[in-house]
């Protein structure tokens, strides 16, 4: 990491199943509005749910603004976007996003993977990745390439998630940066893209 | 460690090989889902290295059928979201009923579970002998699937939920035969549909449409390919047609935008002014 206050990320991607909705709510808690990356979140919904909604509830609990993610759409810091249900969502090296209806990976649509890889290739070394609570092993991979390729990794605590099968599958993988319970992953989010408080 | 750049290179390679040979154009799809699809396709065909993969493609014509197939998303399902066929009913039949014979476009049908979706639709509105209905797709072996109309029994369960929340009027059993691990189509669903191949990137308009339907196919292109296709359809559709892309599709950021107005805004279907 480079001086405080120089901004190294910009870019945040979060995943969770299981739990992770909690888990993010926590974490969002923690966070400015002049919050200064952008936040993409794959959480595993039924396919007939709608993100849209989603983002209606967990906006309560958020400074940020929260939407559902929009095809093409150009990624803007301080915004949470959520992947739509029954779709993947991958990030393209121009900074937008796109979604797919290819076939499940780990059992998974939207796939935790599909959005770290592709954010990875796409973002680098200014990208951070989060893996939250979650019954299956999906993200592990993803966070292993947001690793190889510059990126930061956190993930949360498995004795603070409802389901520690997740980042427990992250963790055995190696190569995390940062260990924590959901709120502290958000003030940690906060110093590594140097937001004020 | 594989550099993403030198990747991007190699994805370059590949595509103007495939284009200058086979004549297929991959180059305006959205770069980071196609990556992951030929990438895939690399790793199970026992290759390392996306380059690899050219050699064997410019000098085997079965080896590149193989491809295509794999890099095209033939993932699709009967009357998926319902809601939107449930809108087809309220709002476009009614209009299309006016019509003394009615054309009907599915451009990208994969395995044509789409287009025998709407077969149906027409058929329990009573306009059977009025519809003809035409799918493409550049996918050659997905529509030898789908003119055979044979798909595997494991899906019928949620095809028939699917079916019954679109405003099902009848009994989904009733368009099919099962035989053993397999259902077949009725014949008289399959004689309303003409599959054959046509690709949005390189050919011209379908005449004289009444409803296009262009579902999930959208979100593989960039910015051009996607207008050149929105073009493609406002210039094949009658005026007042009506055009129906995927439900996280949209036409308001195009290039034909004022050339429609919105039908149902969720369901994206939209009139040709
Ligand atoms: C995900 S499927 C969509 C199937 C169906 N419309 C649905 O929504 O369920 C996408 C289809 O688009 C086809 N496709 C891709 N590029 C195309 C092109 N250039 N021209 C025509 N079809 C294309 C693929 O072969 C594939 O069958």
């Amino acid at each position: 990491m480079t001086k405080q206050g120089v901004q190294t990320y910009s870019t945040v991607v979060i995943g969770g199943s299981a739990g992770g909705r909690e888990a993010l709510i926590e974490l969002l808690a923690q966070l400015p509005e002049n919050f200064p990356a952008a936040i993409a979140v794959v959480l595993h919904l039924h396919p007939h749910s709608d993100a849209a909604d989603m983002a209606r509830t967990l906006q309560k609990h958020s400074r940020l603004p929260l939407q559902e993610a929009a095809e093409k759409e150009r990624l803007r810091p301080g915004q949470v976007y959520l992947a739509p249900a029954n779709y993947h969502l991958l990030l393209e090296s121009d900074g937008r996003f796109a979604l797919t209806i290819d076939a499940k990976v780990n059992y998974s649509r939207p796939s935790i993977d599909v959005l770290f890889e592709t954010a990875a290739e796409a973002i680098q070394k200014k990208l951070i990745g989060v893996l939250l609570s979650g019954a299956s092993s999906d993200g592990a991979e993803g966070l292993m390439r947001i690793k190889a390729l510059g990126g930061y990794t956190l993930v949360q605590d498995p004795a603070t998630a409802s389901s520690s099968m997740m980042p427990g599958a992250a963790i055995s993988r190696g190569g995390i940066d940062q260990i924590l319970p959901p709120a502290e992953i958000g003030r940690s989010l906060l110093q590594l893209v140097g937001g004020k408080n | 460690m594989i550099d993403p750049a030198i990747e991007t290179l190699e994805i370059d390679l590949l595509q103007k090989a495939i284009a200058d040979r086979y004549g297929y154009d991959f180059s305006n799809y959205s770069p980071a889902s196609f990556k992951r699809r030929v990438v895939a396709y690399v790793k199970k065909s026992g290759h390392t290295r996306i380059s690899d993969l050219i050699p064997p493609l410019l000098h085997d014509r079965n080896l590149f059928r193989s491809f295509l197939y794999a890099v095209s998303v033939t993932v699709t399902e009967m009357f998926r979201d319902p809601q939107v066929y449930k809108i087809l009913r309220e709002k476009v039949i009614p209009v299309l009923k006016t019509y003394p014979s009615i054309k009907v476009w599915h451009a990208g049908c994969a395995t044509g579970e789409e287009a025998y979706s709407s077969a149906i639709l027409f058929a329990e509105e009573g306009l059977a002998d009025r519809v003809q209905i035409y799918a493409t797709d550049i996918n050659e072996e997905s529509l030898h699937i789908a003119s055979e109309g044979i798909y595997p029994i494991e899906k019928i369960k949620e095809y028939t939920q699917n079916y019954q929340q679109s405003g099902g009027r009848g009994s989904f059993s009733d368009y099919y035969h099962a035989r053993y691990e397999a259902v077949i189509m009725n014949q008289d669903l399959r004689k309303r549909l003409t599959f054959s191949s046509h690709n949005l990137v390189s050919d011209g308009s379908f005449g004289a449409m009444h409803l296009i339907f262009c579902r999930n196919v959208l979100i593989y292109f960039d910015e051009t390919l996607q207008n050149r296709a929105l073009n493609l359809f406002s210039q094949s559709l009658v005026p007042k047609g009506f055009l129906c892309l995927g439900t996280k599709e949209s036409l308001l950021f195009s290039t034909v935008k004022d050339r429609f107005r919105i039908i149902a805004e969720r369901e994206k279907c939209f009139q040709l002014k």
